[in-house]
């Protein structure tokens, strides 16, 4: 025939998947599902299983129905403020760390003195856990033997930076933001050196201001770093914890939603049903921005 | 926690190029990711070494060092009289405590340190501890307290090995400078707390750490409303909003002026500290406590009065006296080992071994020689011979879920708003009534 190339092609096409190919997809498919499901999905359902049962993770397990959702929701006085704290560590991460990343790296890169050496310093505390932060911040702000006592010097009537309870969720938020900051400068900074600078003196061009070039010109071509740094940035208030366990294991005015699950399912205590709950309300804030993450890069991936 | 996440199974993206090293790449991939996850499941299912008739491994919470020091002595006694070898795992003690339960139902030593009382006799109705009667029936020197904090539901499982105090401790030479004298009664008490803030050397306080400030609840409620009632409010038997309960609370706000500042954000040590720095006068403590703050050379000046009478009726009959000791878990490998090393552990020699290295301490066996105790000793060794009923500490005496749950976070709010007692009763009540509701084992 003429046409002998296209079916030639088109058989080609019809045959790419050999068996060999299927078993080797399968088996390359198969691997990631099953750990995902093995690892993500079994674990999730299991909690949320676990979340209607009283179970001490020795004995038989009851089933309570709602009885452990009542109790969080009713009689769990750690609960709301562990819930209060949790929204207060992403308004702040997302409203003034963030922002002063974001301000950091637009200084830097516009060429600031020594802006190689202020680069480095500020990432650096990126490379801490944040349980060592934590660790940082007792010895700075110590009752007794902190560093900024022991320079204010007030010995009569000492701050007490990390017990007070209406105090130290602050400096804890200070203290996680010293290293939030130094992330989000890096990735600004990154997407900064990526701008057209052309674009700039198009604006410029066009009698735009610094703020303006800055806030309709620069700010929207971040687009995929601001989501990125989005995404970082509730991740990071969700998951809070090491650094409230490292100071005082996340009682007395630290709850986090991550601190009562570990108290509640791993400590001597053994409440795994009652924790589970904790972890499904967890779950449930956690797949709240998820699913909006998704919908909106989805959405967004159609548009492009 | 929660940074970990998993690695190692990188699964490259399908991108155009030759064929053949596309699938080699894949094939390739497959076997790396094989490669990576099986060793790990496998090694997940091995059970690791054990059995091993001569060697007899023992959990140790002994983190300080000073009682570190001293177990090692003790251990390496043992060794040398039986020719076995003693293999010690030491953990920190707050973690072995917290990852209690999944260690004994892991893979336990044979034998670990543990707390005598309700928190034993409640993994011991889980099923998780050995009955170790037969050990018991051979012991001589133990008095009946003893063998019933040992006990749960007729059979013994624990062999207590050392206890400590709780009083008010002090530095006898600030006392003398100052002309402080030991408060006998409640009200004197007091009256020296006032003097003390006034002098600019408060009483010591600090809860950051959950658990130090539970020793004056007990006390008070002790000398308060009695012995009895401690037993069945931590047994949840008794109500949390009855009014003996906020009267507790209300007599506690009475010193609450004179305590150091800051208490929520201070640890224990360094509230031991404060004390031997004198910067504060006296604290509620357990005896280690100061005596692992003090150095050596000053651990002569501690002194400690009993806690002061509130109750005529009650008068200072009660005393706080935790007991430390072992148990052998059920899934004890080296049952005969564990056993053979308890009926050793639980003789005079081995408790002056230790006690000789941790004089923070006294020891239990009616045996044990006291004749190189310190005065401290000797004067605890008293305390605790005179008192009518001796009680473990709050989260010795009731159940674990509710001590750490509900109790830690119930006396913080109450240092941090001493003003709100019906609210925070109430709050205890409720969570009481849910946490022992549901059941053991």
């Amino acid at each position: 025939m003429a046409l002998n190339i296209p079916r030639r092609a088109g058989r080609r096409r019809l045959r790419r998947f050999t068996r060999r190919d299927t078993v080797v997809l399968g088996v390359l498919l198969g691997i990631p599902v099953l750990l995902d499901i093995v690892i993500v999905w079994g674990p999730t359902l299991a909690s949320i299983g676990l979340s209607f049962t009283s179970w001490d993770g020795v004995g038989d397990i009851h089933w309570v129905g709602g009885d452990n959702y009542k109790n969080v929701f009713e009689n769990y006085p750690a609960f709301w403020p562990a819930v209060r704290h949790n929204v207060l560590w992403l308004l702040f991460l997302g409203l003034i760390a963030t922002p002063f990343g974001l301000f950091l790296a637009v200084l830097i890169d516009r060429g600031v003195r020594f802006s190689r050496f202020y680069q480095s310093v500020i990432y650096l505390p990126v490379v801490l856990s944040l349980a060592i932060v934590g660790f940082i911040a007792q010895l700075i702000l110590g009752t007794d033997q902190g560093v900024v006592n022991t320079i204010l010097n007030n010995h009569e009537n000492p701050i007490d930076w990390l017990g007070d309870a209406h105090l130290n969720i602050w400096m804890m938020m200070i203290a996680a933001s010293w290293r939030h900051t130094g992330y989000v400068m890096i990735l600004y900074l990154a997407g900064l050196k990526s701008v057209d600078p052309q674009l700039k003196e198009a604006a410029a061009i066009d009698g735009a201001n610094a703020r303006q070039t800055f806030f309709r010109v620069v700010f929207p071509t971040l687009r995929p770093v601001n989501v990125i740094v989005g995404v970082i940035t509730v991740i990071e208030a969700l998951r809070a914890f090491d650094i409230v366990y490292a100071v005082n294991k996340g009682r007395n005015g630290l709850e986090l939603l991550s601190v009562l699950i570990t108290d509640n399912i791993i400590g001597e205590a053994s409440r795994i049903g009652f924790g589970s709950a904790i972890a499904v309300v967890l779950l449930t804030v956690s797949l709240g921005f998820i699913v909006t993450f998704l919908v909106q890069e989805l959405r967004g991936a159609r548009e492009r | 926690m929660a940074q970990s996440s998993l690695k190692g199974t990188v699964v490259p993206e399908g991108t155009s190029g030759h064929r053949m090293s596309r699938r080699n790449l894949l094939r390739g991939a497959a076997l790396g990711a094989g490669a990576l996850t099986l060793p790990a499941l496998l090694s997940a299912c091995g059970d690791g070494p054990g059995g091993n008739k001569n060697e007899v491994t023992v959990g140790s919470n002994a983190s300080d060092p000073v009682p570190k020091k001293a177990y090692a002595a003790a251990f390496s006694a043992y060794e040398k009289k039986s020719g076995k070898k003693v293999k010690v795992n030491t953990k920190d003690h707050n973690d072995f405590q917290e990852n209690i339960n999944r260690y004994l139902q892991g893979t336990p030593d044979d034998v670990f340190m543990w707390f005598a009382g309700y928190r034993m006799q409640y993994f011991a109705e889980k099923g998780l501890l050995h009955e170790i009667s037969d050990v018991w029936s051979g012991f001589t020197g133990f008095s009946a307290a003893l063998k019933e904090q040992s006990t749960h539901s007729g059979k013994q499982y624990f062999v207590p090995y050392y206890y400590y105090p709780w009083a008010v401790f002090h530095r006898k030479s600030l006392f003398q400078s100052k002309g402080y004298q030991q408060p006998k009664t409640w009200d004197d008490f007091i009256a020296l707390a006032k003097r003390m803030s006034k002098d600019g050397t408060p009483v010591a306080f600090c809860d950051k750490d959950g658990w130090p400030a539970m020793g004056t609840f007990d006390y008070i409620n002790m000398r308060l409303n009695g012995y009895d009632f401690h037993k069945s409010l931590m047994a949840g038997t008794e109500a949390w909003t009855d009014a003996k309960v906020k009267n507790v609370f209300d007599t506690w706000r009475e010193v609450m002026p004179y305590y150091q500042k800051g208490a929520l954000g201070r640890t224990w040590e360094e509230a031991g500290q404060s004390l031997q720095q004198r910067k504060t006068g006296m604290a509620v403590f357990g005896m280690p406590h100061p005596g692992t703050q003090f150095p050596e050379n000053e651990r002569d000046d501690i002194d400690f009065f009993a806690f002061p009478e509130i109750d005529p009726q009650y008068a200072q009959d009660a005393v706080e006296a935790p007991i430390d000791g072992f148990l052998v878990a059920k899934k004890s490998k080296n049952l005969d080992g564990a056993k053979a090393l308890l009926t050793w552990l639980g003789t005079p020699t081995a408790e002056n071994t230790y006690l000789a290295l941790d004089p923070n301490n006294v020891a239990v066996n009616d045996g044990a020689d006291t004749a190189k105790y310190s005065a401290l000793q000797k004067k605890s060794a008293q305390l605790v011979s005179g008192a009518k009923q001796i009680s473990q500490f709050m989260d010795r005496d009731t159940r674990p879920d509710f001590a750490s749950t509900v109790m830690i976070k119930a006396i913080q709010d109450f240092i941090g708003n001493p003003k709100d007692v019906d609210g925070l009763c109430n709050s205890i009540e409720r969570q009481k009534k849910t946490i022992f509701s549901s059941p053991v084992g």
